[in-house]
């Protein structure tokens, strides 16, 4: 008897603090914009995902003290997907439910691929710092998508096009070490080359990772003939093949991807990194609201911020700036707005093509010159 | 022809690499019957000890081929001292035990030692200088073979010789031969079986030690992971041969050398490894005990 009166109590008590939940809820929905943060929160990766976090708790702050976009304060949202897929759609379906304008994520392109069809599906739009799966914006099915992180195969094409525009080879040897990242990339690779029609590719290959000697594989892009290398991969076997290349006075371009754009590369190839092409993402740290936005956080979190700090930065405040154009929360209002006007981020200038991939964002070409790599023109 | 020529030198630097290895896998199975797979971590910390003696050598001002012998010198004395102590350690308190149990130390071992240096020293890749001095003599060859790569076939046969003498010849040789034949009898002859097996580790690691200096000093690049990965193939590359003999070790080695250099060369370096494994099953299918292994009836 005493114990189903509990309960009754119980439930009654939980019955009425979740009915002042949803008034409290709906209450604010009308004067507060929802801006939904998901990634990977915790986990394994939760390195990759926190940094968006805090990038958009200090944009939020600064807009809110600005008295708010259209005159609404803005209210975060923030939902674990731990990067995986099956937990992403839950959170997606979760912040609909809760009736988000705008989301910010996912962090990892599998976990973003499947909350998006929830988004569309409820006009939502999701605005990504690091998802770099080429599928996302290039397949056409998510109209919604919008990320301020260049696609991995923004790096293929500039390999690609300063190899044949600026260093006018015909002949180019691919190799990658077999790993998703330096294979997806050197077959992106491939596939500009023959595209372009203006160079052939003369060899495809995966390496080793790993392995004492390379020499056979150097010996084979020698008997090709190939006036470049493009190799999809990590510093170490870039450092091992290049060495070795150098050594039997093969003096041909070498270019790379950001996994060599790393200055152990420098360290270990020593003198016979000198010449390499590499691509890494654009210099920002000379761009001023780069600097104020890391200064802020500094202030704020008491660290350095992490991976995808100033992408996350970016996406946040490209998201509201767009909002405030377009003057209200529509979808259809909202994304023209990303697509037409432009906003002064970290990452410099930018706005988004149809697709959903920002102009202005991206890679540059780096050349080791004197033991640095310096940036070409 | 010279296509070929380039990848048949290719195959033998390759070949004479994992032959320098696998002598210590093959040494140490042929006395005690065990897969020591620790030996590619003593291999990784004798080129870790030579990268750090030659630094600070050539901090202090001196260039040269004294380096070099000083760095191979001090590199085999410590991780002669680690093979040692591993056998003591992780081997010795199993000698009566069924033979998975020191299989199973022998793994613990390689673990605990690649975390020692990982967390001693760093997670990173360094550089490792070529302590291996430039002959002039070798310079108009260079585009087939350097230097480094000469030193390397020429030690592993010289290396190869006197340990075939020394076993055949000298005292510790011939009670080395007797350990392995019939450890028992051997202990009833007055042999010192322990010793026996201890300098069997000293000198298998010494060897993984020089083959440590030179390698590094071919790759020039050394980590912590670099012992387990030589050590893979330089085990394949004893199995190949004949795990147990010594000239098969380095017959196994070149066999395994040119395999992946030709199958690179004329097929695809993407099936490299599968051309060095589908040789190494179908000579185990046709000569279950490798090339010059000699199948030993099991004792019962």
């Amino acid at each position: 008897m005493k114990y189903s009166t509990f309960r009754t109590a119980l439930l009654t008590f939980s019955g009425a603090a979740l009915l002042m939940a949803v008034l409290s809820g709906s209450l604010f929905a009308a004067d507060t914009i929802k801006l939904g943060v998901a990634g990977a929160h915790s986990g394994d990766l939760a390195s990759y995902g926190l940094p968006t976090v805090k990038a958009a708790e200090l944009v939020v702050k600064e807009i809110n003290a600005k008295g708010g976009i259209l005159g609404r304060q803005v209210e975060l949202l923030v939902d674990d997907d731990v990067c995986k897929p099956e937990v992403a759609t839950n959170t997606a379906t979760k912040l609909v439910s809760q009736k988000v304008d705008v989301v910010i994520g996912h962090i990892c392109s599998g976990a973003t691929k499947a909350a998006l069809g929830i988004y569309k599906d409820a006009k939502v739009i999701a605005i990504s710092p690091s998802a770099t799966n080429p599928d996302l914006t290039q397949s056409g099915q998510y109209p919604n998508f919008y990320r301020t992180i260049a696609s991995d195969d923004t790096q293929a094409l500039l390999e690609v096009n300063f190899a044949i525009d600026k260093l006018k080879v015909k002949k180019i040897a691919v190799l990658h070490d077999k790993g998703d990242y330096g294979k997806g990339l050197a077959e992106y690779a491939k596939k500009f080359i023959e595209e372009s029609k203006k160079a052939t590719v003369v060899l495809f290959e995966g390496i080793t990772p790993g392995a004492v000697d390379y020499s056979a594989v150097v010996q084979k892009i020698k008997r090709s003939g190939a006036e470049a290398v493009i190799f999809g991969g990590y510093h170490p076997e870039a450092s091992s093949i290049v060495s070795q290349m150098r050594k039997k006075d093969m003096k041909i371009h070498f270019i790379s991807d950001d996994g060599v754009k790393d200055d152990t590369f420098i360290k270990v190839a020593q003198k016979y990194a000198e010449g390499v092409y590499a691509t890494g993402p654009k210099d920002t740290s000379k761009n001023p609201l780069a600097i104020a936005a890391i200064e802020a956080h500094k202030k704020a979190y008491g660290a350095d911020p992490g991976a995808f700090f100033l992408n996350g930065y970016a996406a946040a405040q490209a998201i509201l700036a767009a909002i405030q154009k377009a003057g209200s929360t529509d979808y259809a209002a909202v994304g023209k707005a990303l697509q037409t006007e432009f906003v002064e981020t970290p990452l410099g200038k930018i706005k988004f093509d149809k697709r959903g991939d920002a102009i202005g964002v991206g890679f540059s070409m780096y050349q080791v010159r004197k033991g640095v790599y310096v940036e070409v023109k | 022809m010279d296509y070929f020529l380039e990848l048949l030198l290719g195959g033998l630097t390759r070949g004479s690499i994992y032959a320098l290895i696998a002598l210590g896998y093959t040494m140490v199975y042929g006395i005690i019957e065990l897969i020591n797979f620790a030996h590619g971590e003593i291999y990784m910390i004798g080129a870790f000890t030579a990268l750090i003696v030659a630094s600070v050598l050539t901090m202090n001002g001196m260039t040269g081929i004294s380096v070099l012998i000083l760095a191979s010198v001090v590199a085999v004395l410590y991780s002669a001292a680690y093979g040692f102590t591993v056998e003591k350690i992780a081997y010795k308190p199993l000698r009566q035990a069924p033979r998975l149990s020191p299989l199973i130390s022998a793994i613990g071992m390689s673990i605990f030692l690649q975390n020692y240096v990982l967390l001693a020293q760093t997670s990173d890749y360094l550089p490792f200088p070529n302590l291996i001095p430039v002959l002039p003599f070798m310079e108009p060859y260079s585009q087939l073979m350097g230097s480094t790569e000469l030193v390397i076939v020429l030690t592993t046969t010289v290396v190869t010789v006197i340990l075939t003498l020394f076993i055949k010849f000298t005292k510790i040789g011939k009670a080395m031969r007797a350990t392995a034949q019939d450890r028992s009898m051997a202990m009833l002859t007055g042999v010192n079986v322990n010793r026996v097996i201890s300098n069997t580790f000293i000198i298998g690691s010494a060897l993984a030690a020089i083959g440590g200096v030179l390698i590094a000093s071919h790759v020039g690049r050394i980590n912590f992971y670099i012992g387990f990965i030589a050590g893979i193939k330089a085990f394949t590359a004893a199995v190949l041969g004949g795990i147990g003999s010594i000239p098969g070790a380095v017959l196994g080695g070149l066999v395994l050398g040119w395999t992946e250099s030709f199958a690179t060369g004329y097929v695809s370096s993407d099936y490299e490894d599968v051309f060095a494994f589908c040789l190494l099953v179908l000579i185990l299918i046709f000569r279950p005990a490798g090339l010059l292994g000699r199948s030993t009836a099991q004792k019962v």
